[in-house]
Order: structure tokens, then C-alpha cells, then sequence
């Protein structure tokens, strides 16, 4: 088992060494740490799994209804849904299956719907249902006025993204899979499979898989590739306070245009009420600030499907970056000849499809000379649960009885105990930072922001990892 | 879950309105009595609060001497206050809260309930403040609890955000947690604060308070690198600083009375209440900031006190009041407590705030469209105490329509 974020990377070639430990990059080391005989290094350049697009998106367990048939990425979600819905279960990713509402709101938008049923036939997606306004404001009587129908997705559902993609890396990391933090990769050059330069030193594999998402477009230049260019996407979200998760019953989806899939009313694992994201396309790769003008136009959209939600107050506000690349489809290219595979172009749908992208990803390897060698499953885990659909560990008298540190509440709005930070404290792929610690336990991600919880959940931070 | 313990009165929260309230309530033979706190330690918002202005003329204090000395006074009376038991939600049926510590999960049913759960500032991300979101980002509470409680390093340069008094509380925690204070920024043309105040932060401190200046992006990654400003005028600029405090702009923390179900103000956020502090549902009142964030702590005290009267006239057999007349306001102003009229009860004043300042204002109030009363205050400033005379109460007509307070 090892994490390492500072200090000399191992002198011995691995078989295989991913970049970028985003939710696509734990879903690949996983499905390869299935394979004892191979040593695998996920490199990461920030000091924590999970921490660009992976953790900043809109939190969907996407059935593919809307994606284009016949494309790799609707393959890839449709099989990686399957996959993931079965994984949350046994691993303890909070999944909700609230489905989702594609609802009209005029004539030209109620005309595209049957169009859009039948998309979702195509795309195997056969329990959609064609609503009427009664029908509609019956299942979402908080709806705005004026909406004509909608398209019902039985299937659609929210999940927890960054238990999904700390559960890969920690199995990852059980089943011998190293896993380096603050790793930057620099260059690559070609001596006897792959010589990465880092920012910790230099690191030896033969077969390369780049997941590197926002920057997989100059990693693979550094290989010699101009097959496509990341254009960062940003979309603004804006976190409604749990006190509103009762006015929303499903994920509330805009009819498609042209210019993007729009904006969603959808609430979340966690209690709260998403309103996102906007669609902006920019230059730079670390614009993920949140902008008044972003934050208003949602604000105004926001009010149209869900009136009451803009009474409520915001718990927070983030933005993250999607890695668009002009293709309308994943850029998952394998270059045998290089043992070099890039998993590119990996865009909003890219949780859902984390766990098919790798079982593909790893076939390309397997063909490109990559002796897998024998299977070994590796041992389940389960994760802690921070979804509000299952047993909290506040609500758990049998885990309070063992342990009486599940019943003592540090963060308040959470509900969070000191056990559950304890354990993160002590996790397999701990976290470094306060932020780490919130998306691992939820501590200080509630409505005071901090205000109660703030500095005895620092406390608590800076004394466990203290040395 | 055990099964549901009984006491007489259960407090939730032991700020300074839940203990006078549970130290007058066990005192007068109300039974037996406790108090619920969710924090280590019990005191609400004076435990960290590090400097005076707490206790009385001739017995000043700290707000760490303060929590104290209210603590041991209910204590003494004979009240029990459980320290790490958080009140979680109402019990289906009856006057009955859940609760969970370490003991575990619990159900705790009372003969009446008291909320004294308190106010908050908001933070950052309601403020709907854009930008990034690096570290180093506080409220007044936070602040206060890391140098005072914890004696964390916060910082090294600091903005901070109102000129309120709890702004000019929060630059003193700044510096006494060895950090300087680069600016106080404020959206209002001058300081929400005494002379005195504002001329020692800027004369003894050398603190710049920056007026009509609003904070409108935070910039840095991982770690604040500076805030950019706009003055009312059109200019803006960036003050580097790796640490920013917003201050003030405080909400009641109303979650357990909105799953209650209780009628809640729309100017106050908190429950709806008239001087006799019932709220509209039977068996639970409310005392404290929770019910106007946010008052001094004596003011929440000597209400958690009244609260208490109100609860043993309860207990005593009295029947619950009619709501009461509904009493409005209209901007500026931005809200009333109590917000509720019931003619033929002892009059207790009111508090109020305004939005903006405002130069010799008058309160006018009148039931439609009927004077009932006007008065002159000095001043009115936005995060001062305004108070409104309750002499007109008996005028109320108890059928009439809502009672509008306003400036004009």
C-alpha cells in the first residue's frame, strides 16, 4: 500500500504508468491492479486524487439517453452505467435513482421531445416515458409555471463523485498500485518504454496511459500527437442549501440545443440543490473561479424551473473546467507501436463511464503488448457513506455503542463525527489538505461554511497529520 | 433508538438565552430542566469572543467570563447542561426532539421546548461572492474560535469585510492572532460603529477603512493571494492579502424551528413570535438571536429570561395565545422582533434594523392605514440596535390587518 507525495519516485520500471488521477485515471489503475503481476504508478500532479474535473461537475450517473448513437462515448456510458450502478452498491457510493425530467417549456421544445424518446431507444434506453403538464406538475409541483411536458429517464441518477473516485483509488492503491501525488510530469521520452521527467524526479514505465483530462492534449504533443486540443469548458454551480432538497424531486434537465446540454435543477447525494453549470468556453486551464456575470445567468434560469429554490440561501459556489475538444466523442486512441495509450476528450459523462473506459482502456493495452497476466480480484472495500439516502453514522446506534466518537458531531450541518474524521485521517489514500478532508467526510461543506466547525475541524486536521 | 426519556423543559442551546432561560426556569420549581448543547463546551457565541462588553455597568466582563458565569448560574439553580449532544430533528408525534452524542441516539420528550439555537454570519458562498476558492477565507465565529480557542496561525495580512462592531472585534482577533489587518471594508459610506471605535482602529492601528467599497472577487489558488475591490465610483483594485474575513450580515439559525414546521418571519428568518416569545406551535417557544440576528448577549439573555416566565405561566395550566397581530416592515428597514402584536399583553419594545443608514429618521406605524404611533430615534444605522417604543400596543386592533412599520 503506498501513497507517497514527496521525496524520490521508485528507481524500478513499472509495467504501466497512468497520468492523471481524476476519476478516469483511479478507474484505469483499478481494473490494472486486477492484474498482480503488473506494478502500475498513477501519477498526479496536484496532492490529491479526484482534483480537477473529476471533482467539480454536476454529479450524474448518466443512463446515455441524449448521447449520439453509435459513438465510442455512448458505448462506453450505457456499459460504464451498468458498471458503476453495480459497484456503488457493494462499495457504499451513495446512488440516488431519482430519474430524470427533460421539461418543455414551449411548443418548438414539446416538439423535440418524441424526437428525443426515440434517441433513447436507440441508445437502449427503453423505459422513457412522454409526460403531459399534469403529469409533470404532479411529480414536481414546485416546477415553475408554463412548462407544456416533459421526457421522463426512470434511470437517470446522482451519485457521490468523490467517493467514486477515492473507492478506485484506495482499491487501487490495496491491491499494490502505486500512487504518486504532486508528481507533475514534465517531458517524456522513449528509453526502453517510457522515461517520464517530473517534478520529483524521473520515472521509468513501459506502456504509457494518458488521463491526464484538461491537459491530456499536451501530454500527448509530448508524445508526438496532434490529434486534438483541449478547450477548457467552465461550468459555474451554484449549491442550494439542504433545507431546499424538498422543493426538487428529480434531476430537472432543459430540452438540448445546439450550444450544450443547459442548465439543471438537480439535487444531490449529499441533501443539498445543484443549479449548473454554465457553459463557457476559455483558454485558460486553471479558470475555475466563479464569475458575477455566470452566477446571475444561472440565478435567472434557476428562477424559471424552480422558483422557490432562489428563496433559499447558497452553502456554495464552485466551478469546474470539462475537457472539450470540438470532437463529439471520447478521444481514446491506442499507439501500439509507442505502448502508449491517451484516453483524451473524456467530457461531462466521464464518471459514468469511468469503469467501461477502463475494461477498454485496458483491452488496448492488452493489444498493444501489455502481458496482463493472471486475474485476481481484489478485495472489496467499502466506503464511508456520505449520501443521505443510507444510514449516516450519527444514525447508527450500533456503531455509536462500538464507538462512541460516531456520536459526537464536530461539523454541525453535516452531521459529521469525529470518528468519521479520524478515519479519513487514517485512511489508504489519506487527505492533505482541509478540502481533501471535506470531500472525504463532508466537514465543513454545510451552510456555516465553517463559522461553528471551522477551527476544532482544523484542529482536528492539523493533529492528525501532524508527524 | 431508546426509548423516549421525559423532563420538563428541554432547552436547545446553551447561549445565553438558553441558560437564563433554564437558570430562571429550574430556580422557579419548573422540574426538571436541561439544556441540549451541540458544542464541547456550553456559552454559545461568548465563549469565543475574547474581549469586554459582556455583563453589566458595575460587573464588566469578557465573553469567556460571560458564558461562565451563565453556565454556573443554571448549573447552580439546578438545570442540567449536556455539552456534545446535538438536537437533531422533531419526534413524528408530541413535543419530543431527537438528539444524538455519544451516548447515542435519543429521544427526549418535554412538556414544553425552548429554541435558543442562535445566529450565524454568512459565509463567503452565500454572500454570492465570485472568484476562487482558495484557503484562508473566514467568518468573524471561525476566526474567533482558531485564535482564541485553538491559538491557530491564521495568516500573516488580512481583509476585513463591514464595519459593523463585530468587523472592528474581528480586526483586534486579526492582530491578536499576529496578523495585520490591511483594510476593513465597507459597502456604506462610514463606519457601523461608535466614534470611538472606528477612530482607535484607524488612528492607534493605522487600519484604512475603505468605504462604498464592495469586495467583488477572491483571487488565488490554494492559498487567498488578494481580493479585488470596487469603490461606489467605478474604481477598483486589488489588496493583496492572504487572509479575508467576512464579518456580520447574520441569519438565525432556524433549521430545527423550519422542520418543526414553525411560522417563520420573512423579515427575521426566525420563528414568529410576540413579546410572550410562543411560537406558533403549542408547547415550543423561542428565545434569543435565533429570533433577531443579532442582539447583544445580554439582550438574548434577559430574553431567554422572559422566555422562561412565559413557560412556567405554561406549565402552570395558561392556555396557548392566538398568533397574534402580524407587525411589518418595509424597506429600508429589514425586519422586527418580535414580529407579532397581541393587544391585551404586557408590551415589550421592539428591535429593529434598518438596511441603510439613515439621517433623523422617524418610525411611523399604522394598522391600515391608521397612525398608531410615530417616534424619532437619534440614528439608524444598519448593524446598530434600533428600538421602537411599545406604547401603542392597546391601539391594535386585534381583528385588523397586518401592523406596517416604516420611515415614511
Amino acid at each position: 500500500m503506498t501513497v507517497t507525495a514527496a521525496g524520490p519516485l521508485p528507481t524500478t520500471p513499472y509495467d504501466v504508468a497512468i497520468v492523471g488521477a481524476g476519476v478516469v485515471g483511479c478507474a484505469i489503475a483499478r481494473e490494472l491492479a486486477r492484474r498482480p503481476r503488473l506494478r502500475i504508478a498513477l501519477v498526479e500532479a496536484q496532492d490529491d486524487v479526484g482534483q480537477g474535473t473529476s471533482k467539480a461537475n454536476t454529479a450524474i450517473l448518466h443512463t446515455g439517453f441524449d448521447a449520439t448513437p453509435g459513438t465510442l462515448e455512448a458505448r462506453l456510458v450505457r456499459e460504464g452505467y451498468a458498471r458503476l450502478g453495480a459497484y456503488a452498491a457493494e462499495t457504499g457510493i451513495p446512488v440516488e435513482r431519482v430519474g430524470a425530467l427533460l421539461v418543455a417549456w414551449d411548443e418548438e421544445q414539446l416538439a423535440a421531445l418524441p424526437r428525443l424518446a426515440e434517441k433513447a431507444e436507440r441508445n437502449a434506453c427503453h423505459d422513457t416515458a412522454l409526460l403531459g403538464p399534469g403529469e409533470l406538475y404532479a411529480r414536481e409541483p414546485r416546477l415553475g409555471p408554463g412548462a407544456l411536458g416533459a421526457l421522463h429517464i426512470p434511470g437517470e441518477s446522482i451519485i457521490c463523485p468523490w467517493t467514486t473516485t477515492l473507492a478506485y483509488a484506495t482499491q487501487a492503491v490495496r491491491a499494490g498500485a502505486d500512487l504518486h501525488l504532486n508528481t507533475a510530469v514534465r517531458e517524456v521520452s522513449p528509453s526502453d518504454g517510457h522515461l517520464l521527467t517530473t517534478s520529483r524526479g524521473t520515472l521509468r514505465a513501459r506502456h504509457l496511459v494518458n488521463a491526464a483530462g484538461l491537459h491530456a492534449d499536451t501530454l500527448d504533443r509530448a508524445l508526438g500527437h496532434e490529434d486534438f486540443t483541449v478547450t477548457p469548458r467552465r461550468g459555474q454551480l451554484l449549491v442550494y442549501d439542504k433545507l431546499a432538497r424538498p422543493l426538487v424531486r428529480h434531476i430537472l434537465l432543459p430540452v438540448p440545443t445546439a450550444l450544450g446540454k443547459g442548465v439543471l435543477v438537480a439535487p444531490t447525494v449529499h441533501g443539498n440543490v445543484l443549479l449548473g453549470p454554465t457553459a463557457e468556453d476559455l483558454r485558460d486551464k486553471r479558470a475555475t473561479g466563479s464569475t458575477d456575470d455566470g452566477l446571475a445567468a444561472l440565478r435567472d434560469k434557476g428562477r424559471r424551473v424552480l422558483p422557490a429554490l432562489l428563496e433559499e440561501e447558497v452553502t456554495a459556489v464552485y466551478a469546474g473546467l470539462r475537457a472539450a475538444t470540438g470532437h463529439e466523442d471520447y478521444r481514446i486512441t491506442a499507439h501500439p507501436g509507442q505502448a502508449y495509450v491517451t484516453v483524451g476528450g473524456i467530457r461531462s459523462t466521464g464518471l459514468t463511464a469511468s469503469l467501461a473506459i477502463a475494461a477498454h482502456v485496458t483491452g488496448l493495452l492488452a493489444d498493444g503488448g501489455l502481458d496482463l497476466g493472471p486475474l485476481r480480484e481484489p478485495e472489496p472495500v467499502t466506503m464511508p457513506n456520505l449520501g443521505e439516502a443510507f444510514p449516516r453514522p450519527y444514525q447508527r446506534p450500533d456503531l455509536i455503542a462500538a464507538d462512541p466518537e460516531y456520536g459526537t458531531l464536530v461539523c454541525h450541518c453535516e452531521r459529521v463525527s469525529r470518528g468519521e474524521i479520524r478515519d479519513a485521517l487514517a485512511s489508504t489514500v489519506p487527505p492533505r489538505s482541509l478540502e481533501g478532508l471535506r470531500r472525504r467526510t463532508r466537514a465543513r461543506a454545510g451552510r456555516c461554511q465553517g463559522f461553528y466547525c471551522g477551527a476544532a475541524v482544523r484542529e482536528l486536521f492539523e493533529r492528525g497529520t501532524r508527524p | 433508538m431508546t426509548a423516549p426519556r421525559h423532563v420538563d423543559v428541554l432547552v436547545v442551546g446553551a447561549g445565553p438565552a438558553g441558560l437564563a432561560a433554564a437558570a430562571r426556569l429550574a430556580a422557579a420549581g419548573a422540574g426538571h430542566v436541561e439544556v441540549l448543547e451541540r458544542e464541547a463546551r456550553p456559552g454559545g457565541v461568548p465563549r469565543h469572543c475574547a474581549h469586554g462588553g459582556f455583563g453589566t455597568w458595575t460587573h464588566p466582563l469578557t465573553g469567556p467570563g460571560y458564558a461562565r458565569l451563565l453556565t454556573e448560574a443554571a448549573e447552580r439553580a439546578g438545570a442540567t447542561v449536556r455539552t456534545g449532544v446535538t438536537a437533531l430533528d422533531w419526534a413524528p408525534t408530541g413535543p419530543r426532539l431527537t438528539a444524538v452524542g455519544p451516548g447515542g441516539p435519543e429521544s427526549v420528550t418535554a412538556r414544553a421546548i425552548v429554541l435558543a439555537t442562535g445566529a450565524r454570519e454568512r459565509p463567503r458562498p452565500a454572500r454570492l461572492v465570485p472568484g476562487t476558492r482558495p484557503a484562508g477565507v473566514f467568518t468573524t465565529g471561525e476566526l474567533q474560535q482558531a485564535v482564541h480557542l485553538f491559538g491557530q496561525h491564521i495568516g500573516t495580512r488580512a481583509v476585513v469585510v463591514g464595519a459593523a462592531d463585530v468587523s472592528y472585534a474581528a480586526a483586534d482577533t486579526v492582530r491578536a492572532g499576529g496578523a495585520e489587518v490591511v483594510a476593513l471594508v465597507m459597502e456604506h459610506p462610514r463606519a457601523q460603529t461608535g466614534r470611538a471605535r472606528a477612530g482607535a482602529a484607524r488612528l492607534r492601528h493605522g487600519v484604512p477603512l475603505l468605504t462604498g467599497t464592495t469586495v467583488t472577487e477572491l483571487l488565488g489558488r490554494g492559498r487567498l493571494s488578494g481580493v479585488r475591490v470596487r469603490h461606489r465610483d467605478g474604481r477598483t483594485a486589488v489588496l493583496p492579502c492572504d487572509t479575508v474575513v467576512f464579518t456580520g450580515d447574520f441569519v438565525p439559525d432556524h433549521e430545527l424551528a423550519r422542520r418543526g414546521g414553525l411560522t417563520l418571519d420573512p423579515g427575521t428568518r426566525g420563528p414568529a413570535v410576540a413579546g410572550s416569545l410562543h411560537t406558533s406551535r403549542p408547547g415550543v417557544f423561542a428565545a434569543g438571536n435565533v429570533l433577531h440576528a443579532v442582539e447583544p448577549a445580554g439582550t438574548a439573555a434577559r430574553e431567554g429570561a422572559r422566555a422562561a416566565g412565559a413557560v412556567l405561566d405554561f406549565l402552570a395550566g395558561a392556555p396557548w395565545p392566538a398568533p397574534g397581530v402580524p407587525v411589518t416592515v418595509e424597506p429600508p428597514l429589514r425586519w422586527i422582533a418580535p414580529n407579532r402584536v397581541v393587544p391585551a399583553a404586557p408590551p415589550v419594545p421592539h428591535v429593529l434594523r434598518t438596511g441603510v443608514p439613515l439621517h433623523r429618521p422617524v418610525l411611523y406605524v399604522r394598522q391600515d392605514g391608521r397612525l398608531l404611533h410615530h417616534e424619532r430615534p437619534r440614528t439608524a444605522l444598519p448593524d446598530r440596535t434600533l428600538t421602537l417604543d411599545p406604547r401603542w400596543h392597546g391601539r391594535v386592533d386585534p381583528e385588523g390587518g397586518a401592523v406596517r412599520v416604516s420611515t415614511r
